[in-house]
């Protein structure tokens, strides 16, 4: 039997007063499956979101959260879902291995504090104060804190953003192994290399609308861009978009070697995930 | 029903734990009627009439400041800061964790009053609370009254930077007006009236009642009784109508 879909939205649709944040959004997550929401700041992702949380009640459509409806905001299932919010508060003197265990105290069956501090990477820091920690560590308590109820979905709004590289790479790791646990991960990001490392697939939203939906590799390459051949002529950079890379190449390096010359910083590359967001996110 | 009253103690534990944690919240939550018991004593050298208006006084401020001010400032520091929001999305029951909140303030009345009445009697020689039942009701109404309104001042605070200006401008003229540091017949009659429909006033003469001079009992406060009571209904409304668990942007 096919388990019912983690998450399923149809013709949501969400107000504020006169702005139309959500303006009609249909989609549906897999269980096991990272589902990442990739838009411009203001592109209705975290209103979404937060009414799949249950933090707002949506002015239309249907929401089904793990066969609930959240905006009830059911017990049975805030006992099964992780929420990392986009930007949330601790008590400043709290410490890490302390509010971990009392969070665990809310749930049903949580999982072992030592164990998901470990996983977060905050060991070294589980007898700090939060105050003392820094905006990364911080975001990493966050997710500890979604995540020590054992959820079977964890929703991730923003998780990396204001992260260096380097954090941001070992935050991905985590996310990636809640994957292997069988997590359902829902994620919204404006940072298109984390869709792209993350997401099973992705939902290009703006406007409150979503304008694709598919694998990284599907929207990339079946999205409609085309391939590109850059080089530097005369100390100015000279951009080819093709369907056919392969003979343009091949008229390019005819034409140089018959000048005589090189083609210098010669690239070819396949449209990315960020040509086809760009492209669809563009103003106008 | 004994699952909820675990998780509220135990939730009720830890707001205490971290209330601890934080040695200044605690100076200013136990030192200052000190301060001002000692200081205003000094100032009346220990004339028995201004002992017995300063004491009940002192001790009515202490369950202004520890439920209405200090509510108003958790309340919006921790809707700012998103910590609110976030035991929102725990299965944590809302009433559970604002019931903890609200325990720890009430915690911190109770002991404020308790050194109200150890220093009366050590520093100033007052007795014993003359009656007991009356200092019991009118704290635990005062708490209560004091509690809902502070959960109330708290929707019509902005953002934290505003908190102080906003909580002491209710605050300090109140305090002021209800006899907390002078006998209120000196006071003109039009400051009189305002005192007389707030809460603060009342709550002082049933401490004053309580703590130093055995009127007549709760039965001679019956006004007082009723003018709490009216402010908690009206507090308590406003506290939960208004009641947001996130911070307003922009």
């Amino acid at each position: 039997m096919m388990s019912e879909p983690a998450i399923e939205v149809r013709d949501l649709r969400k107000s504020y007063g006169e702005l139309e944040a959500v303006r009609g959004i249909d989609f549906s997550v897999q269980r096991g499956e990272i589902y990442g929401m990739l838009g411009p700041n203001g592109a209705g992702k975290t209103s979404t979101v937060e009414i799949l949380e249950g933090y707002r009640q949506r002015s239309s459509g249907t929401v089904s959260v793990l066969g609930h409806d959240p905006q009830t905001r059911p017990l049975a299932l805030r006992q099964r879902v992780g929420i990392v919010l986009q930007s949330s508060g601790i008590y400043s003197q709290v410490r890490v291995r302390e509010v971990v265990t009392h969070f665990a105290g809310f749930y049903p069956h949580p999982r072992d504090v030592d164990e998901v501090v470990e996983l977060v990477g905050l060991t070294d820091k589980r007898d700090e104060r939060a105050r003392r920690l820094s905006g990364g560590q911080r975001r990493r308590l966050d997710l500890a804190l979604a995540l020590i109820g054992d959820p079977e979905l964890i929703f991730l709004d923003e998780p990396t953003t204001g992260f260096d590289p380097a954090a941001r790479r070992t935050a991905w790791q985590t996310i990636r192994s809640l994957k292997d646990l069988g997590k359902t991960v829902l994620l919204t990001t404006h940072y298109l290399d984390e869709a792209q490392e993350l997401a099973d697939r992705v939902a290009i939203v703006k406007g409150g609308q979503i304008l694709a939906e598919g694998s990284p590799a599907q929207l990339g390459v079946g999205g409609g861009s085309r391939y590109r051949v850059a080089y530097v002529r005369d100390g100015e950079p000279v951009i080819h978009q093709t369907d056919d890379p392969t003979s343009l190449l091949h008229e390019l390096t005819a034409a140089a070697l018959a000048r005589g010359e090189q083609l210098e910083g010669l690239s070819v590359t396949r449209p990315s995930l960020e040509e086809v967001y760009l492209e669809l996110t563009a103003d106008g | 029903m004994a699952d909820s009253l675990a998780l509220l103690w135990r939730q009720y534990r830890f707001e205490r734990h971290l209330f601890w944690r934080n040695p200044s919240a605690a100076f200013f939550n136990f030192l200052l009627p000190l301060i001002f018991l000692a200081l205003f004593g000094a100032i009346v050298s220990g004339k028995r009439h201004e002992l017995d208006v300063i004491v009940p006084g002192i001790a009515g401020m202490s369950v202004m400041a520890t439920t209405f001010t200090a509510l108003a400032y958790n309340l919006t520091f921790l809707r700012e800061q998103g910590v609110l929001k976030r035991m929102r999305g725990t299965p944590l029951p809302s009433g559970i964790y604002l019931g903890g909140l609200a325990l720890n303030a009430v915690t911190n009345a109770a002991i404020q009053i308790a050194i109200v009445v150890l220093a009366g009697r050590i520093f100033f020689g007052l007795g014993w609370p003359p009656d007991g039942l009356e200092l019991v009701v009118f704290v635990a109404l005062g708490v209560l009254c004091f509690a809902t309104l502070g959960v109330a001042l708290s929707h019509a605070i902005p953002n934290f930077e505003s908190a102080p200006a906003v909580v002491n401008a209710v605050f300090v003229p109140v305090i002021l007006i209800s006899g907390v540091f002078f006998d209120v017949k000196h006071v003109p009659s039009f400051l009189r009236d305002i005192a007389q429909a707030l809460p603060l006033d009342h709550l002082i003469t049933g401490l004053s009642g309580g703590l130093v001079a055995h009127h007549g009992g709760l039965s001679s406060h019956l006004t007082g009784l009723w003018v709490l009571a009216i402010w908690t209904v009206v507090g308590a409304s406003v506290a939960v109508r208004g009641f947001s668990w996130e911070a307003h942007r922009g």
